[in-house]
């Protein structure tokens, strides 16, 4: 065997510079080979990203400092290296992408200088040698007319296109180590796969070691030779990629890999003969730039959307970002007013009538937005924030303030809560506040925009359920949003599957799921990572079917 | 670009009409006989109608908005009732005075500044960072007079370096023009420093936590490098647009230096004027100060599309 490239060793985190702050990173010891993938796996909090950035040394200083053990590359150990050796080490040894690609290349400078800066700061390369040595590698991560791309600046680029020019700013030196600290999180499923196996084939071109950070088991089973879990800190389990999703020796590694929704839709329920409680009909939004001079630009959000959903049931939408599953789910809950088409809530044309006359219409949807760090007034007490709505629709304080109580339990938190503020609960419990929130108008449809999309797996699991059960329990219907096929597979009657605005194919979710019939619904499918792997059985999804076949 | 510069100007073009109309009005409408007001209250009645006849108050009041814009236009902007000279000409004896001590005070405000916010929020949390705060505080609050007194006693009076005030045209030499502009310069940079200063520290300190100042250091280029390329143009905007309107209120108000250093800028001519009120130069300063903001503005806007990119209009 190779001698690995990254070999950190009891490696100790802490907050603060004195002895005896709290250990984020406690005693970690892992290593990555030439020409191997070592995905780091964990929920939020499990000290992921403090690895990577205590390898590259881009820690916050004096907030988080490596307290004991060393983190070595190549032989050389990092953790008592200068400032300078560390700054010669970067880009031309170790490299890292980021997870956002958004907001990781500065705006203000053309991104073919930004990667130029790269080759200006570690070799004396003359102008046309560095812009030559650019345009190639640029051309390796498959962007389409370099030329143009180079001096562009970022924000004229897409998510994929500005990933894979940090991916070309961070190989164009052909470093030994690559940290990917969930570099595809941000980004659609298409993309998604494509800059998966965009990072494999330079890897096994240019030998590189890769440390890929992601909190995805689709993901991990996709590019991972070997997995190491992390949780709070500490090292789990690790292993071979097929050692750990098959046979994972510690109960955390289980349940987290139990938690992971299967792509294979649940069973499907009878079909439903209760009453349609909502009705779009030609749903359209379009958007107009209006110019002072010259003609102003369309963009049309949603065109010609038509769905209908059951009392009970759960009608997901499902697209990439841009598809315009957003828009629609505004447009119904009249967030936004739509450009034409009709709106049937209870028997009841909404789309057109005055925000005044809307009023007493609200109360019968309502809807969770998908980040719950933002969604709630951190100023305002639980219990208000719950109220808040009765209260508009003329019930007293007192008997709101009794109904919020009886709203936390059912979604499963103390009833003391109501007198907490937001910042006092996690992100999972925040979201049950929020669904405790809309439930609280007695809403004959819920609609849950990405409402499980910023939650860890393990939370996720527990918001999906509790979700079905207010459905069995208060026979309410489900307007659900997502990006994520698995989340639809698990709690969908039908879905509607949207691209560019339109709706490209609709159904029952066994029937859509597992026999699309258009070929963008195929491509979704075939780009959901990990999709041959069933991790809550443990086992490939074909042994499954043999299984029980 | 130049068509946007083109569709700016074209914007400022009714801002401008409105503060005329309201220039205009000011005299018309203030309650009671225009004329009486310009005359004062010691004016024989052959006065007063000499005044009508020459602001055409007797003409209907379209008329009159058109003819005053149209001497305006053509740069007569009347004539001063205190000392019967053109306004017009009295405005132009001050504009280079309070043009240079603005813009002195502006350059040397930037490059004290700007440095000293960087390195504050580079060094944040250190001594360094507390010592520029501390300093920012002070410039705050000592009042430009105590210190344009302090800076006269100490290098004019007592070690004798420069000449203790007034102001010399730079069309007469350098020299005795900058020997005069060092101390009023220094009185009241001091404010804008400290302003400046505190401005790039809070823009420093927002734009360093992004994550393309992570992906700077990730490259392993130096620190001057990324706090500069990286962190600095896009702090720039909000320092940018407290440059401009400092700027902008330094050409029209700083009567204090104005007077503790004896020159003869805007800044005193207003104030003369208001207190004697001689209303021909009070509207005429009224649309000087509009004109200063309009323009600064659109330097702002043309400043921030060249530094961002993604700014366009």
């Amino acid at each position: 065997m190779t001698n690995p490239v990254l070999d950190i060793n009891n490696l100790v985190v802490s907050v603060g510079k004195k002895p005896g702050g709290a250990k984020i990173i406690d005693g970690i010891s892992i290593q990555v080979r030439e020409r191997e993938t070592l995905c780091l796996v964990g929920e939020s909090g499990s000290g992921k990203s403090v690895t990577s950035l205590t390898t590259m040394g881009l820690l916050p200083k004096g907030t988080l400092v490596p307290t004991s053990g060393s983190v070595k590359l190549v032989g050389e150990e990092l953790l008592t290296a200068t400032d300078r050796r560390l700054r010669q080490l970067r880009a031309t040894q170790m490299a890292m992408i980021f997870q956002e690609p958004m907001t990781a290349l500065n705006p203000v400078v053309p991104v073919g200088r930004q990667i130029d800066e790269v080759l200006r700061a570690h070799t004396k390369l003359d102008a046309k040698a560095r812009k030559k040595r650019i345009l190639d590698m640029m051309e390796q991560v498959r962007l389409p007319q370099v030329e143009r791309i180079f001096a562009s600046y970022p924000h004229r680029l897409s998510g994929g296109q500005r990933q894979r020019i940090m991916i070309a700013m961070a190989l164009v030196l052909e470093p030994k180590l690559l940290i990917a600290d969930e570099p595809t999180t941000a980004l659609d499923v298409t993309t998604q796969k494509q800059i998966l196996t965009l990072i494999r084939d330079l890897q096994r071109d240019h030998g590189t070691a890769v440390l890929f950070i992601t909190h995805d088991m689709g993901v991990v089973a996709e590019i991972a030779d070997r997995v190491a879990v992390m949780r709070q800190g500490r090292l789990v389990e690790t292993g071979p990629l097929e050692t750990v999703l098959r046979n994972p020796t510690m109960e955390y590694t289980r349940n987290l890999l139990a938690s992971v929704p299967s792509l294979v839709p649940r069973p499907p329920r009878e079909e439903s003969r209760e009453p349609i409680v909502l009705e779009a009909n030609e749903l359209s939004k379009v958007y107009k730039e209006r110019a002072l001079f010259g003609k102003g630009r369309e963009v049309v959000a949603a065109d010609k959307v038509t769905l209908t959903l059951r009392k009970g049931r759960t009608l997901g939408i499902v697209g990439e970002s841009g598809s315009g599953k957003s828009t629609v789910a505004r447009c119904i809950v009249r967030l936004i007013d739509p450009t034409s088409g009709g709106v049937r809530l209870a028997g009841r044309e909404i789309s057109d009538i005055s925000r005044r006359l809307l009023q007493p219409h609200r109360q019968k949807i309502q809807i969770v937005f998908q980040d719950p760090y933002r969604s709630l007034n951190p100023r305002v007490s639980v219990g208000e924030s719950i109220a808040e709505g009765p209260i508009n629709y003329g019930v007293s304080h007192a008997d709101a303030m009794k109904r919020a109580r009886e709203l936390l339990e059912l979604v499963g938190l103390p009833a003391d809560a109501v007198s907490r503020y937001p910042h006092q609960f996690s992100g999972g419990q925040r979201q049950r506040i929020a669904i405790a929130r809309a439930l609280a108008l007695d809403p004959d449809v819920l609609v849950a925009d990405e409402a499980v999309s910023a939650l860890d797996v393990s939370v996720q699991a527990q918001v999906l359920e509790l979700l079905d059960e207010i459905q069995k329990r208060l026979g309410i219907a489900i307007l659900f949003i997502t990006h994520d096929l698995r989340v639809a597979a698990q709690i969908c009657d039908e879905v509607v599957v949207m691209q560019h605005g339109r709706v490209v194919e609709q159904g029952p979710a066994a029937e859509v799921l597992t026999h699309p019939q258009e070929a963008y619904t195929k491509a979704l499918l075939d780009a959901a990572p990990g999709r041959n792997w069933d991790f809550a059985n443990f086992r490939p999804v074909a042994e499954g079917v043999a299984a029980t076949a | 670009m130049l068509g946007y510069l083109i569709r700016r100007v074209l914007a400022a073009v009714p801002v401008m009409g409105v503060v005329a109309l309201f220039v205009f009005l000011l005299l018309r409408l203030t309650p009671g006989d225009p004329a009486a007001i310009l005359a004062g209250d010691n004016a024989t009645p052959e006065r007063l109608e000499r005044i009508r006849e020459s602001l055409g108050l007797n003409e209907p009041l379209i008329v009159q908005f058109i003819t005053w814009v149209n001497k305006l236009l053509h740069g007569d902007l009347g004539t001063s009732l205190i000392s019967n000279l053109p306004v017009m000409k009295m405005i132009g004896q001050r504009v280079e005075p309070s043009i240079s001590i603005a813009l002195c005070t502006i350059i040397l405000a930037v490059i004290v500044a700007v440095p000293l916010g960087v390195i504050a929020a580079w060094k944040h949390g250190t001594w360094i960072d507390r010592f520029v705060m501390g300093l920012s505080v002070l410039g705050f609050s000592v009042p430009v007079f105590v210190v344009g007194y302090v800076l006269i006693e100490v290098f004019a009076i007592d070690l004798r370096l420069v000449p203790v005030q007034g102001f010399r045209s730079i069309f007469n030499g350098f020299g005795p023009f900058f020997e005069r502009m060092i101390l009023p310069t220094c009185a009241l940079s001091f404010i804008y420093i400290a302003l400046i200063a505190r401005m790039t520290r809070a823009a420093m300190l927002d734009v360093l936590g992004e994550d393309y100042v992570r992906t700077a250091r990730a490259k392993g280029i130096n620190e001057v490098a990324v706090m500069m390329r990286h962190a600095l143009r896009n702090a720039a905007v909000p320092v940018i647009t407290v440059i401009g309107t400092g700027f902008a209120l330094l050409i029209s108000g700083v009567v204090v230096t104005e007077s503790v250093f004896n020159i003869p800028g805007i800044g005193r001519l207003t104030v003369d004027a208001v207190l004697a009120r001689d209303y021909p130069v009070i509207q005429a300063m009224i649309l000087l100060t509009s004109l200063i903001y309009v323009v600064v503005n659109l330097l702002i806007d043309v400043a921030y599309t060249l530094l961002d990119p993604r700014i366009r209009y």
